[in-house]
C-alpha cells in the first residue's frame, strides 16, 4: 500500500499533473468574461448612503439648514470639523465659519448622523482633487456650493433612505 | 570592394533580423500585461493608442526620459557595463538561428556549441549588475541568480547533447533537416523528457517566474537591478524578454522543428499549408512557446530557492542521463524513424 501510494506520487510528479491542473485554472480564465470597470466612462453602483465629499444643505427657501448647534464638531473623532458662530440681526444663532479639514476627515459619517436638521451631509461625490496648498480645507461657501450644486441628488438619496432610519 | 559588399549585406542581414526581434521584445511585454490580465479576469492595459496597442511606445518613451541615476559607492563602469552584457548575448545568439534551409546569418558548423556558450555568458550581466550595485539586495539577487543559472545550465546542456546524439551535428541548419518528415518526426517525441528539461530549464536561465528568485520582487525587492533606472534598467528588461524570445526560438529549432510545417506528410493539408513560408511556422512556434512562459508566470507561485536547487540537481540532471542512455541505445539500434 505504501509503496503505491509513492509509485503514485512519483507518477504524478512526473506527468505534472499538478501543474498542469493549474494551468488548466489559469487556461480557463483566460477566457473568462472580464470584469474590469472602465472608470472615466463606467462606474460602479453607489449606495444612497455612500459617504463621500461634504455639502451643506439648504431650505427651499434658501435659508441655510445649519444652527451652529456643533453637535457633528463635538462627535468628529477626528477633530476635522472647526465652527464659529454669532446671532444674526433676526435673532437667530448662525455659523460665521463652518471648515471641515479633507485631510483629517476620515468620512465616516457621524457629523451627518448627529446633525438635527440634516444640514451636513455627505454625497456621493468621491472623485475630487487639490490643486494649490489649503484647497483640503472645506469653507462654508464651498460646503453650501456643493449643497447647491447637488441637491437633487441628495435630496433623493435622503428619501430613499429614510425607510431606514 | 567584394569584402565591403559582404560587409554591407551581412550587416543588411543583421538589421533585417533585429529590426523584428526588438519590435516583437517590445510587443511581448505588452502581450505579457494582456495575456496576465486575461487570466485575472482583468483587460490589461487599453488606454494608450486604440485598444492599448501603443503602450510599448510609451513605455519605451518614459524609461528613454528619465535620468539613470548611478550610486555614489557602486562601480560606475561595471554598472554600466552590465545591462549591456545581459543584452548582448541575447541578440548574438540569434547569427545561427535558421529560417529556413540555409537562412541563416553565420552558417556556423558549431552553431550548438555557439549558442551553450552565449546563453551561459547572459548570467555576467545579472551578477556583474548585483556586485558594481554595492547594496545588499542586489547582491543577494545576483548570488541566487548565479547559483541558479549555473545549475540550470547543466540539465540545459544535457538536453542539448541529446538533441545532437539524435541528430549527429551541432549545425542548427541539419538538426532541423534531420527533423524532416512530419509532426512525429520532430524531436519533442522521442526526447520529450529533454524536451520539458530545457524548456523549464530555459525558463530558469531566463530568471523568470516561478524561478524569479533573483528578481524577487517581493522579497528582495527587484534583486539584481534594484538601483538601475531609466533606460538602464530598460535595457535589462529587453534583456530578459529578449532571452524568453532566443529560448522559444531554440526550443522550436531542437525540438519543434524549425522552420518545418506541422502539416508535413499529411496528404491534404501538406499541400494545402505549403504555401506559407518556413520563417512564420516558426516565428508561430516561437509565439507558442512564449506563451507558456506568460502562462507559467500567471499561475506559478515562486518557487523557494533550496526547492529550485532541488529540482535543478536532484530531477532534472538524473532524469537527463537516464534519457541519455535511452537516446544512446536508441541510436545504436537505429530505432526509427528518428535514429535511422
Amino acid at each position: 500500500m505504501n509503496t503505491l501510494n509513492t509509485l503514485r506520487h512519483y507518477f504524478k510528479s512526473f506527468v505534472l499533473w499538478e501543474l498542469l491542473l493549474g494551468l488548466g485554472v489559469t487556461g480557463r480564465y483566460l477566457f473568462a468574461k472580464k470584469i474590469t470597470v472602465q472608470y472615466p466612462e463606467e462606474r460602479t453602483p453607489l449606495s444612497p448612503r455612500f459617504r463621500g465629499l461634504h455639502a451643506l444643505r439648504r431650505y427651499p427657501n434658501g435659508e441655510e439648514r445649519c444652527i451652529a448647534c456643533k453637535l457633528c464638531e463635538a462627535v468628529c473623532p477626528a477633530l476635522a470639523i472647526t465652527i464659529e458662530s454669532e446671532q444674526r440681526e433676526d435673532g437667530t444663532r448662525r455659523t460665521t465659519r463652518y471648515d471641515i479639514d479633507l485631510f483629517k476627515c476620515i468620512f465616516c459619517g457621524f457629523c451627518e448622523e448627529a446633525c438635527p436638521v440634516d444640514s451636513i451631509v455627505e454625497t456621493r461625490v468621491f472623485d475630487y482633487h487639490f490643486e494649490k496648498r489649503g484647497e483640503h480645507i472645506m469653507t462654508k461657501e464651498k460646503l453650501l456650493a456643493h449643497g447647491d450644486r447637488w441637491e437633487a441628488q441628495i435630496a433623493a438619496d435622503r428619501a430613499a433612505d429614510a425607510a431606514y432610519r | 570592394m567584394e569584402t565591403l559588399l559582404t560587409l554591407v549585406i551581412i550587416l543588411l542581414k543583421i538589421v533585417a533580423l533585429l529590426a523584428p526581434l526588438l519590435l516583437g521584445v517590445a510587443y511581448l511585454t505588452f502581450a505579457e500585461r494582456k495575456v496576465i490580465g486575461y487570466m485575472q479576469v482583468r483587460i490589461g492595459p487599453n488606454r494608450v493608442g486604440p485598444k492599448g496597442w501603443l503602450q510599448p511606445i510609451a513605455d519605451a518613451m518614459k524609461l528613454m526620459f528619465k535620468e539613470i541615476i548611478i550610486p555614489t559607492r557602486a562601480d560606475r563602469f561595471l554598472f554600466l557595463l552590465a545591462p549591456v552584457t545581459a543584452f548582448g548575448p541575447a541578440l548574438a545568439a540569434w547569427a545561427v538561428i535558421p529560417f529556413g534551409d540555409g537562412m541563416q546569418i553565420s552558417h556556423l558548423d558549431a552553431g550548438l556549441l555557439y549558442l551553450l556558450s552565449l546563453t551561459s555568458l547572459g548570467v555576467y550581466g545579472v551578477i556583474i549588475a548585483g556586485w558594481s550595485s554595492n547594496s545588499k539586495y542586489a547582491f543577494l539577487g545576483a548570488m541566487r541568480s548565479a547559483a541558479q543559472i549555473v545549475s540550470y545550465e547543466i540539465a540545459m546542456g544535457f538536453a542539448l547533447v541529446g538533441v545532437l546524439m539524435a541528430a549527429g551535428s551541432l549545425n542548427l541548419n541539419q538538426i532541423v533537416l534531420a527533423q524532416q518528415g512530419s509532426l512525429l518526426h520532430w524531436y519533442w517525441l522521442p526526447l520529450l523528457p529533454l524536451f520539458l528539461v530545457y524548456f523549464i530549464s530555459g525558463v530558469a536561465e531566463t530568471n523568470r517566474a516561478p524561478f524569479d528568485v533573483a528578481e524577487g520582487e517581493s522579497e528582495i525587492v527587484a534583486g539584481f537591478h534594484v538601483d538601475y533606472s531609466g533606460m538602464a534598467f530598460a535595457v535589462f528588461f529587453l534583456a530578459e524578454y529578449a532571452n524568453m524570445i532566443l529560448v522559444s526560438a531554440l526550443a522550436s529549432t531542437l525540438f519543434l522543428g524549425g522552420w518545418l510545417s506541422p502539416f508535413e506528410g499529411i496528404p491534404v493539408l501538406g499541400e494545402l499549408f505549403s504555401f506559407v513560408p518556413g520563417a512564420l511556422w516558426l516565428v508561430i512556434k516561437i509565439s507558442v512557446l512564449l506563451l507558456f512562459f506568460l502562462w507559467f508566470r500567471a499561475t506559478f507561485p515562486r518557487y523557494r530557492y533550496d526547492q529550485i536547487m532541488r529540482l535543478g540537481w536532484k530531477v532534472f540532471i538524473p532524469v537527463t542521463l537516464v534519457w541519455l542512455l535511452v537516446i544512446g541505445l536508441g541510436v545504436l539500434a537505429q530505432v526509427g524513424p528518428w535514429f535511422d
